[in-house]
């Protein structure tokens, strides 16, 4: 047996090594991060179904405003922030493996998953041991035990070492494929580590100078709007840091999947290049309502953010006419009857659907967020929270449980158990949102705001208006919980009992035409320094007056 | 690029639709004035209620505009005062700060939604024409009863 699958390895024919060995054993580096990604999966959603329920006044034996919002912070942490790490982390390195034909660096990569997985258990258990309940937007003055930011440094540092490993894995490709387009599925994830590297620049600010020496006693006091500006240079594209990855399993997995084409793959990377440039400079439309930050900078990031309307948009096209050529390649010829001819008892196929539906709805509600002055009427209400269940909770969560569908016999050379199961699991994921997330939203509309143990308000006569509809999104809380479940067992039998069969093959949607030689859109390092650029537009001036003025910062409150 | 004809036209109506939002957005901010609360002014947090406006001065007080100014403080878990009376029709200016951690203020039912930050004096007028009780809620998390702080406003009728 070889070493280790090195550089060495992979220029002389990795592809022969690896067709010797079982997927699991060349994946094993992959199957790890999914691994860690679908056990904070489980986590974050037994935590999820008692914070619905307690919302509606449900008498429920372990029910305290303790356990509550203990509970909404761990289930931010581990499904915003671990699950959609380890999960983008594992398929960036699976789509380097079988696309460029290596992962560089390998070494560095392991060491990042130890250390990711060790910041995790730090902040966790800090969450569950009550001494850090500042949920997941963690804003000060509200205080947390150093161990909880320590801890998510770590997970983030681990995050930049798969940064640098994909980063590496691309040069050495181009070095030997000069004017070869990048592969479309590795476009779209390198310009998610370049989200990422931007995005969690600003996090880094915020913890490392601000919140650890803080917690640590090391200063006294920190600014709240100083670090809630630099958490939502973070916060915002951290967002896209968790799309992009599915739209890279919209444009390159699921059209060949459903036995189609991808409609166009040149305007697949203006859609990635885009989000290289405008996920970052738009951080102030989440805080519209904060005082010390004058109304032109947040008028000029209500436009940046308008902007990044258009590469969805573009998306929603192509995506579906790619689905479109599929049904015709499948014979139909009607106006619309190529949508009955599409897999629609295949799960992974109407996860996605399903996904992209919800998303456009969801898109839409984002249009709202980011219009200035209407945001008014939906901030931190409850219609926040309905918005990012249909956003990064189905949109993103959704095709990544469809996808592991379609992984796990390609990675484990096993058939999926209960196929029945699985075939119904992502409509009641589906169905779930419908009654929850929709229904947020306009309990958001009449007023009722986020984060609370109850909703009733010690019955004030506005608060009776929404019973209706807390009670309803209960009922949504656990229909998602039975997807969530019915999920984990197809994942975990398949795992455990699934029927070996022969893997396979990873294989990735070929466009209508074939890919235009390398040009102007596989220049990362081009749109990188645009991208700086705009971010020091949106950010530099406001942030130079916020660190001059005359201030007065806090020191910190424990929560409880 | 070759870009389909179909796939164009969609291209041009996402960039219509994107014009129009922002054209709302932007001829709202300007033509009637519409801007989100973004007062920009300081106030040390540990003084609040031993030397700043807000020791002396909390409640409703007439201000220049013929309107009347509400000073309120906002905290674990009250809003001080917790009770407001305003005229309809009136314009309010609020201004509000926190001495402990950030707290939300929402007139539930109006657009009158803003972010109270220690260290920060949270600044925005409006005009509440529709009389009757109407409850006010923290919207930030900002600890163990968080659910439970709210006030009232009481807007009444213009007297006669």
């Amino acid at each position: 047996m070889t070493v280790a699958s090195s550089s060495a390895g992979a220029s002389t024919g990795a592809g022969v090594v690896a067709e010797e060995r079982r997927p699991a054993e060349v994946h094993r580096l992959e199957i790890h991060h999914f691994f860690v990604a679908l056990v904070a999966f489980g986590l974050g959603a037994a935590t999820a179904i008692m914070q619905s329920l307690s919302r509606a006044d449900f008498d429920l034996p372990m029910r305290s405003e303790k356990m509550y919002y203990i509970s909404v912070t761990a289930h931010g942490v581990l499904l915003g922030l671990v699950f959609t790490t380890f999960f983008i982390m594992g398929l960036g390195y699976l789509l380097a493996r079988r696309c460029l034909g290596r992962v560089e660096w390998e070494r560095l990569a392991w060491a990042s998953w130890y250390l990711a997985v060790g910041g995790t258990l730090m902040t966790t258990l800090a969450i569950l041991s009550g001494s850090s309940t500042v949920l997941y937007t963690f804003y000060p003055p509200l205080q947390a035990h150093w161990s909880f930011y320590v801890g998510a440094t770590f997970l983030v540092i681990g995050s930049w070492g798969w940064c640098a490993v994909l980063l590496r894995s691309l040069v050495v490709w181009r070095r030997e494929n000069r004017g070869v387009p990048v592969p479309l599925p590795v476009h779209g994830m390198v310009a998610t580590a370049i989200v990422w590297i931007l995005a969690t620049s600003g996090l880094a600010v915020e913890v490392l100078t601000m919140l650890v020496p803080w917690s640590l006693g090391l200063i006294d006091k920190v600014d709240p709007v100083i670090a809630r500006t630099w958490f939502w240079w973070f916060g915002h594209p951290l967002t896209y840091f968790w799309l992009v990855p599915a739209y890279v399993v919209w444009y390159t997995i699921i059209p060949r999947h459903v036995g189609g084409r991808l409609f166009s793959d040149s305007l697949a990377r203006v859609v990635f290049v885009m989000f290289i440039l405008f996920s970052t400079p738009v951080g102030f439309h989440h805080q519209f309502s904060d005082p010390g930050i004058d109304s032109g900078w947040k008028m000029l990031h209500t436009v940046t953010t308008y902007m990044i309307l258009f590469p969805s948009l573009v998306t929603a096209f192509t995506v579906i006419a790619s689905f479109e050529v599929a049904g015709r390649l499948k014979g139909k010829k009607g106006l619309f009857d190529w949508i009955g001819a599409l897999p629609w008892r295949d799960p992974f196929f109407a996860s996605v659907a399903l996904a992209m539906l919800s998303f456009a709805v969801g898109g839409f509600g984002g249009a709202i967020n980011a219009a200035y002055a209407m945001n008014a009427m939906v901030h931190n209400t409850a219609w926040i929270h309905g918005h990012f269940h249909l956003t990064v909770g189905t949109a993103v969560a959704l095709t990544f449980m469809g996808l592991c569908y379609w992984l796990l016999p390609r990675l484990l050379g096993k058939q999926l158990v209960l196929p029945r199961l699985a075939a119904a699991q992502p409509y009641l994921w589906f169905l779930g949102m419908l009654l929850f997330a929709v229904v947020n939203h306009w309990t958001g509309i009449l007023g009722m705001p986020r984060r609370v143990f109850s909703a009733r308000f010690l019955g004030a006569e506005v608060a009776r208006s929404w019973e209706t509809w807390t009670v309803v999104s209960a009922w949504g809380g656990v229909v998602l919980f039975v997807s969530a479940l019915a999920f984990l067992v197809v994942v975990v039998g398949t795992a455990l009992f699934g029927r070996p069969i022969s893997a396979p093959a990873l294989d990735f949607a070929e466009p209508l035409e074939p890919a235009a030689p390398s040009g102007v859109w596989d220049r990362f390092l081009l749109w990188f320094g645009v991208a700086v650029v705009l971010i020091v537009v949106a950010y530099a001036v406001p942030l130079y007056h916020l660190y001059t003025m005359q201030r007065f910062p806090s020191p910190g409150f424990t929560p409880f | 690029m070759k870009v389909d004809l179909y796939e164009r036209i969609w291209l041009w109506l996402a960039s219509g639709m994107i014009a129009a939002f922002l054209f709302a957005v932007v001829v709202g901010a300007t033509s009637h004035a519409v801007h989100p609360p973004s007062h920009v002014e300081v106030v040390d947090p540990a003084k609040v209620y031993s030397d700043s406006e807000f020791a002396t001065d909390l409640g409703v007080t007439p201000s220049a505009d013929g309107g009347v100014t509400v000073r309120m403080v906002a905290r674990n878990y009250v809003f001080d005062p917790p009770v407001v009376h305003v005229t309809a029709g009136q314009p309010v200016t609020f201004r509000m700060t926190s001495p402990d951690v950030v707290h939300g203020f929402q007139v539930v039912g109006t657009n009158a939604n803003a972010m109270v930050i220690p260290g920060y004096v949270t600044q925005f007028t409006t005009v509440f024409h529709q009389p009757g009780e109407y409850l006010v809620v923290c919207n930030e998390y900002c600890g163990l009863s968080h659910h439970l702080m709210q006030g009232r406003l009481i807007v009444e009728e213009v007297a006669p």
